[in-house]
């Protein structure tokens, strides 16, 4: 039998009441391993305004690279009730901020390894099917540079906008979204 | 990883694109660059487990939430969550959210001159059975206004927020109600092209459970998307 997917809608104006009683800032709160680190920006429109309206979810494996839930096969440890899994609205001026941990790299495609980063599902009033996007830390260029996802962006000018940019002395990233114009955040379609 | 298995693709005209110009709000949002087409990996096909301890008995009925009954037309809204081959996703996080009989929402953001009701907030969640299935009990959400264009009115809807197993069957929807004169008129129901699509987000009114002298029942199916049939590294 093959059915035909549910179409997708925006989450509307109004996304607040459904989508915030589970809302997750703190991502760290259940680690006991990997650097505790904060991750802060704002969402801009293709005016420049910010989007006050937009909802962030955050997904990541744990420091040492493992996801938690039984779909990750790898045989590395779980981090007690770590989940990995982080959900946060945009305030009026169109910010954010969540706390985490690091993680750590996981397999991609092949025999490659892919550079830490976490997966971003954006959702916001005037998007009809929620994106995706990846946060990158600018302290693993290494790492970064064969990264197979980021390998796939012909277009080098734009990787930046995957990067959060730490800042110096501080175990904080920057990393804003643009959805159109001047560094335009890189989407995927996967 | 060579046993990741992943995720189809949707067939062309039955998701919405970014950009609908007649939803005025996508056109400064929508991404103006082509999309990265990437493989799906070890991220996109993990996705957080919501357990049962995230949901209370009562989560699911959006009429016992206050200390009186919210006015308004009773309704359960029962159904399964599906993937598109046809099987049932069970223990999967569901959330619910809507307006009042008379079309109001209790956000700081809904200006619509229309009352409030004390005995109604209309957010509701629920698990997925081990069969996929799921219930709400709620009121029916009355039509409102909103300023997309001259004389716009969104047809009665309840929002849907879904899991399933990963990342790849996230989504977010809109399921309305049959025979509703506003849906020709409404743009964010007419953004998917393809007709059995779009039509796969009208519920149908369902007397198998419609209570006798309590409420009316309305049954809705909700489908994800499936697996491949082939491992990813058997693909080009
Ligand atoms: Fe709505």
């Amino acid at each position: 039998m093959t059915l035909v997917p549910t179409a997708s809608s925006t989450v509307g104006p109004y996304l607040h009441i459904g989508l915030t009683p589970l809302q997750v800032y703190d991502i760290a709160k259940d680690a006991s391993k990997g650097e505790k680190i904060v991750i802060s920006g704002r969402v801009f429109d293709g005016e420049g305004q910010p989007v006050p309206d937009a909802l962030l979810e955050f997904w990541q494996a744990n420091a040492d690279g493992k996801y938690a839930t039984p779909e990750d096969s790898q045989d590395k440890p779980l981090d007690g009730k770590f989940t990995g899994f982080g959900r946060i609205p945009t305030d009026k001026e169109g910010r954010f901020s969540f706390t985490t941990v690091k993680p750590g790299a996981v397999p991609g495609p092949g025999n490659t390894l892919q550079a830490p980063h976490i997966l971003v599902c954006v959702f916001m009033r005037g998007m009809l099917k929620h994106l995706y996007t990846r946060i990158y830390f600018s302290d693993e260029a290494a790492a970064n540079a064969n990264d197979p996802v980021l390998g796939l962006i012909e277009d080098a000018s734009r990787k930046p906008t995957l990067i959060g940019e730490r800042t110096a002395g501080k175990a904080e990233y920057r990393w804003d979204i643009r959805m159109q114009g001047e560094g335009e955040t890189v989407f995927f379609d996967c | 990883m060579s046993d990741l298995i992943g995720y189809k693709r949707p067939a062309p005209g039955t998701q919405p694109n970014y950009l609908h110009a007649p939803y005025q709000s996508s056109i400064k949002r929508a991404p103006n660059k082509p999309l990265i087409r990437m493989p799906q990996t070890l991220t996109e096909l993990t996705g957080p487990v919501y357990g049962h301890e995230r949901v209370g008995p009562l989560d699911n009925d959006l009429t016992k939430q206050h200390a009186g009954e919210p006015l308004g037309e009773r309704m359960i809204l029962s159904g399964r969550l599906l993937d598109e081959n046809g099987r049932p996703v069970p223990h999967s996080l569901i959330e619910i959210w809507q307006a009042n009989a008379c079309g109001r929402y209790p956000h700081p953001g809904d200006q619509h001159d229309a009352p409030l009701d004390p005995n109604f907030t209309g957010y509701g969640r629920t698990v997925t059975d081990s069969e996929g299935r799921y219930r709400f009990v709620t009121i029916k959400p009355g039509a409102y206004p909103w300023r997309n264009h001259h004389n716009a009115w969104r047809p009665q809807h309840i929002h849907f927020s879904l899991f399933g197993p990963s990342f790849m069957t996230r989504l977010v929807t809109q399921m309305y109600f049959p025979g509703d004169p506003l849906l020709p008129f409404d743009p964010i129901f007419n953004c998917v092209t393809d007709q059995r699509a779009r039509d796969s987000m009208v519920s149908k009114f369902d007397f198998e459970t419609t209570i006798p002298e309590f409420a009316l029942g309305y049954a809705w199916d909700i489908v994800l998307r499936g697996r491949d049939a082939t491992p990813m590294e058997n693909k080009k």
